[in-house]
């Protein structure tokens, strides 16, 4: 049988799953451990319908997630953006700075949540610090690992065409770097997207959220709506990264040698 | 616009502490509004240093370079530069890379966009003005570049080894071409090359400069009219000529270096 490329690779998935509910169906693991995935899809649809809390509806979860998230990307690719253009153009800075990043990079963002709650109290700012925390660093270091390999030549070449120093950075080392200021957010996004959890962990006023969600789910021990909750988040990060995969090849295409 | 280089020396700090590397000793030179020259020499002797000093890309360690009875500090608008490797900024068009230079200076869109297809047509590129740099041959990369050299205005065109990277018929095709460009602008053409045919076939006067640090070695003008037969016996005297210089310069590098 031929299987059209496309379908093949939700083939393996569609295999994975097939296994799962077979070995459930057999009672070779117990479904309080580990629910089979037709309880899971049960799961997901009373999430949306009845929601949890009673009335907190999952597509509103979802949506306060991804706000916490945009927000606190949003942060990092401000912050750590023109961060990294400086870093990348200026060597005694690099030096000057790097330590300090270095240090403070490998940090778990979890670690910073006690003095997310003291600085930012309960609520969407300690949540997207948490998760700026993620998506900063992958951001500042491709900034700089792009600029740094930007051809010099490029920038004469400007200087020659009458730019400032301003519009190097804006009009040559920006869309210069940019494939790889896109790999710093695909990543950066990611961790943030996976930090989401942890930093729903700080609380959340408005008792919505899929990392809170999920906590609710604990607290009643109900692992069909936590195993529920992680597939959307497995979902949605998929489907993000995509997104910005997508903007990126459109852009190194641009700049691929076609063969005539 | 003439150009009077006056005693110009150029040296570079050596990683070392004993030092500084000297490029350029002493070279004192007058160009003539509207002349073609070609400068020649041996490999690393510091050619492109003195295209560098000359567009204000880089600052002399001594001597001066006047435009006009004008003295250069920095990078003058009235000079172009074309590089090897042409230095397309390859995030953007042809009409957008020939455009540069005025978007530099604030014209309207609409001005880019007239004055670029004037010279997409006059340089041979319709119908590729919407392409990118990447997908254009070799030739055409360099037209571009040249087009983008010439958009505002430049009376001083240097120009550096811009066809060293061409395979020998577009080469010629393109030699043919910056003619046509040089009658047709009048601009002064100061070119680079290693290339004892092209120096001879292109330039009213060919300048030859000595192993590094280099000097003034040698001051050919070549006073057969244009178009010119790359076959005739008169051609020849002026090759045997240039060739003779780098042999010479070739072999005195031998003796001041140990072998590599």
């Amino acid at each position: 049988m031929k299987i059209p490329q496309r379908f093949e690779r939700f083939a393996c998935i569609a295999l994975l799953l097939g296994l799962w509910e077979l070995l459930c169906a057999a009672g070779a693991v117990s479904p309080v451990l580990i629910p089979p995935p037709h309880r899971i899809v049960q799961a997901m649809l009373e999430l949306l319908l009845n929601g949890l809390p009673a009335g907190h509806l999952l597509h509103r979860h979802c949506l306060e997630s991804l706000l916490r998230v945009a927000v606190g990307f949003a942060a990092a690719l401000a912050a750590g953006l023109p961060l990294g253009l400086v870093l990348g153009r200026s060597e005694r800075l690099r030096n000057l700075c790097t330590p300090v990043i270095e240090l403070l990079r490998p940090i778990p963002p979890l670690a910073w949540i006690p003095l997310a709650i003291l600085w930012f109290g309960i609520g969407l700012q300690s949540a997207a610090f948490i998760i700026f925390l993620g998506c900063f660093f992958p951001i500042v270091l491709n900034t700089v690992s792009g600029v740094v390999t930007v051809d010099g030549i490029l920038i004469d070449a400007a200087r020659v065409c009458g730019a400032d120093d301003r519009r190097i950075f804006t009009r040559v080392l920006l869309p210069a770097a940019w494939p790889s200021v896109c790999t710093g957010m695909r990543i950066g996004l990611g961790i943030g997207w996976m930090t989401l959890v942890a930093a729903e962990f700080t609380g959340v006023k408005s008792g919505y959220g899929l990392g809170y969600m999920i906590m609710t789910a604990r607290d009643i021990q109900r692992p069909d709506y936590v195993l529920a909750g992680m597939a959307l988040i497995g979902v949605v990060g998929f489907f993000l990264d995509v997104l910005l995969q997508r903007l990126q090849q459109r852009i190194v295409a641009t700049r691929t040698p076609r063969s005539h | 616009m003439s150009l009077e280089i006056a005693s110009l020396c150029k040296s570079f700090p050596k990683d070392d502490p004993a030092g500084t590397v000297e490029v350029l000793s002493d070279i004192s030179l007058t160009i003539e509004a509207g002349s073609f020259v070609s400068i020649i020499g041996p490999s690393g002797c510091g050619k492109s240093t003195l295209l560098r000093l000359i567009a204000g890309l880089a600052t002399p360690t001594s001597g001066s370079i006047d435009l006009d009875g004008v003295r250069i500090s920095g990078v003058s608008e009235k000079t172009g530069f074309v590089f090897q490797s042409y230095a397309l900024f390859p995030w953007l068009n042809v009409a957008d890379n020939i455009a540069f230079p005025l978007a530099m200076k604030n014209a309207s869109k609409q001005q880019r966009r007239a004055r670029a297809l004037d010279y997409v047509e006059r340089f041979g590129l319709r119908g590729f003005e919407g392409s990118f740099p990447a997908e254009l041959s070799g030739g055409m990369q360099q037209r571009v570049a040249i087009a983008r050299s010439l958009i505002d205005n430049a009376e001083v065109l240097l120009m550096d080894e811009p066809f060293g990277a061409l395979d020998s018929q577009t080469r010629s095709r393109m030699q043919q071409f910056l003619l046509e460009v040089w009658q047709q602008t009048r601009c002064t053409v100061l070119l680079i090359t290693h290339n004892i045919d092209e120096a001879v076939f292109l330039g009213q006067r060919v300048v030859c400069l000595t192993q590094r640090p280099a000097r003034v070695g040698d001051d050919i003008l070549i006073e057969s009219p244009y178009p010119r037969d790359v076959t005739s016996d008169e051609f020849n005297v002026y090759r045997r000529r240039v060739l003779k210089f780098l042999d010479r310069e070739h072999a005195a590098g031998l003796r001041d270096k140990p072998p590599c």
